[in-house]
């Protein structure tokens, strides 16, 4: 199940990352193994949707506070970093509103075509619902079946490392439980996922290992066996005050 | 039957207005930006065109040919190197550019062909014409009209049907998440800019070959283009097509009422079209 003894596959070092003259990352340094789930938890503002953008691109920073696969990426655009095999589920879907679902997930394959587990029949093979409305607008769904097309979108570039945001945001627990009834096919896949969550047990139960975020910087780390409660409680609030 | 013939004749018109839109309508289908310069863009084509027929004796539809992937490249670097560094979330910027490049392309033109009138020559085509039943139509009116839903077929297989275009529509969504599937806004941006040029490079060839042209004639040209595209809706290729068509229709119609009455019907048509319909007639769903 766990991995941490395999070849690392992506590191942060140092990361940094500003808002303007707002600093939101004060160093951080997390490490994913290749074929490991890593969930990153933390309170609202904790740094860990920054953490993500960080890592696909979004936001740039210097180029060796993240390498993949040894590689320096930090200072590359997002645009650069998809084809080398890092794909991201964005916070809040962002479904491409003028394109179909099937086309929303054809998309993700666009500047990635690489042969592996994942294409539009695996796609729907792991969310059915999908096949039936492949031809309507992707927002015309529920916001599962977004997510899912969202999710799927992501694995259609076969990617390396998949990065999850708040994919739980929103949905109803039975919604959220089928989502992530997906997670072992995925990892099967052989890709890296890395996960972020507010909802501390859904992360707890699919993670080999966990980061915990508070104010920009990460206050814990460890196996989801090895935390308890009350450390991870102080790492997500602060300590005792 | 001088009425069909008129509407004929005035739907034919239509062809050339669509033309003349087609390209502003895809531009800003993708981008948001509105190209104050297109018109004299139409006017820089057609100079391109007549510059191949009279230096290399080239028919205008073989200089077509020649003078397209030319157009292509001014408009991919036009929009690499310019308006992709104005173009945001502020629309002033990119209005208050292309409006000086009008400015620098009507002057550059008048530095290098003078002020004088050209027109290119077509040879027996320009007087051509077909009886179709009660009407008689020119050849070149009718070359227009099949262009214009030549072009706008094209345009929309290539919107609908291909992974460009699926690229097209998912940048003009969200340029941010587009990135995050690979794809480049800047260049996807620079290829639209450079297709519009090639739509421009065909209505110049009619622009061209129908009526005379002069360096300064672009903005009077956009007008009609931008009347087009705001009658169709915004963004929406065959709402740009009906556009043209209900502009030439109404200045036909105008002009068989009093000739004075040619340009000033054109322009009531599209107030009344605005005030029906303030969105146009087809807009986008999504906006």
């Amino acid at each position: 199940m766990a991995h941490p003894e395999n070849p690392t596959l992506l590191q942060t070092a140092g990361l940094t990352a500003h808002y303007g003259d707002f600093q939101a990352l004060f160093g951080v340094d997390i490490r994913v193994a290749a074929g490991e789930t890593i969930a990153i938890i933390g309170a609202n503002g904790a740094g860990k949707t920054t953490l993500l953008r960080a890592i696909s691109g979004v936001l740039r920073s210097a180029p060796g506070m993240v390498t993949f696969d040894g590689q320096n990426i930090g200072h590359l655009p997002a645009d650069r970093i998809t084809p080398l095999g890092i794909a991201m589920v964005p916070e809040g879907r962002k479904l491409f509103a003028s394109l179909s679902v099937e086309e929303n997930l054809l998309i993700g394959a666009h500047a990635r075509k690489t042969a592996g587990p994942w294409n539009l029949e695996t796609v729907y093979a792991l969310f059915p619902v999908l096949r039936e409305r492949r031809s309507q607008p992707g927002t015309a769904l529920s916001g599962g079946q977004q997510q899912m097309v969202a999710i799927g979108r992501a694995l259609m570039s076969n990617p390396r490392l998949l990065l999850c945001d708040e994919i739980s945001l929103g949905l109803a627990p039975v919604v959220i439980r089928d989502i992530y009834a997906a997670m072992p096919l995925i990892r099967q896949g052989g890709a890296s996922v890395v996960i972020v969550e507010q909802d501390i047990g859904q992360a707890l139960k699919v993670a080999d290992r966990v980061y915990c975020m508070m104010e920009g910087r990460v206050t814990l780390e460890g196996t989801p066996d090895s935390l308890s409660r009350e450390a991870i409680h102080d790492a997500y609030f602060g300590a005792h005050a | 039957m001088i009425w069909l013939d008129t509407i004929i004749q005035g739907i034919l018109l239509g062809g050339l207005y669509a033309l003349f839109a087609a390209g502003l309508s895809l531009v800003f289908g993708i981008m948001r930006l509105v190209n104050l310069a297109h018109g004299d863009l139409i006017v820089l084509a057609a100079y391109v065109i007549l510059l191949a027929v009279s230096l290399g004796g080239l028919h205008p539809f073989v200089a077509v040919l020649v003078a397209a992937p030319l157009m292509f490249g001014v408009g991919w670097a036009l929009q690499r190197f310019v308006l992709n560094r104005v173009i945001g979330k502020d629309i002033l910027p990119p209005l208050l550019v292309t409006f000086g490049l009008s400015v620098v392309i009507q002057n550059a033109l008048q530095e290098g062909f003078s002020a004088d009138s050209q027109r290119i020559p077509a040879g027996p085509l320009e007087t051509a014409s077909i009886n179709l039943g009660p009407v008689t139509v020119g050849v070149m009116p009718l070359l227009t009209f099949i262009s214009a839903v030549g072009v706008i077929l094209t345009l929309q297989w290539l919107f609908y049907r291909t992974a460009l275009g699926r690229a097209f529509r998912a940048t003009s969504d969200d340029p941010v998440t587009a990135s995050l599937m690979g794809i480049r806004p800047d260049a996807i941006f620079a290829k639209a800019t450079g297709i519009a040029m090639v739509v421009v490079t065909i209505a110049a060839l009619y622009l061209g070959t129908r009526s005379n042209f002069d360096p300064t004639i672009g903005p009077a040209r956009l007008i009609y283009a931008f009347e087009a595209v705001i009658i169709g809706g915004l963004g929406s290729l065959w709402g740009t097509l009906a556009g043209g068509v209900i502009i030439g229709v109404a200045q036909t119609l105008g002009a068989a009422i009093n000739p004075q009455w040619q340009i000033l019907a054109g322009h009531v048509a599209f107030l009344i079209v605005l005030l029906v319909r303030p969105r146009g007639l087809f807009p986008r769903h999504v906006d």
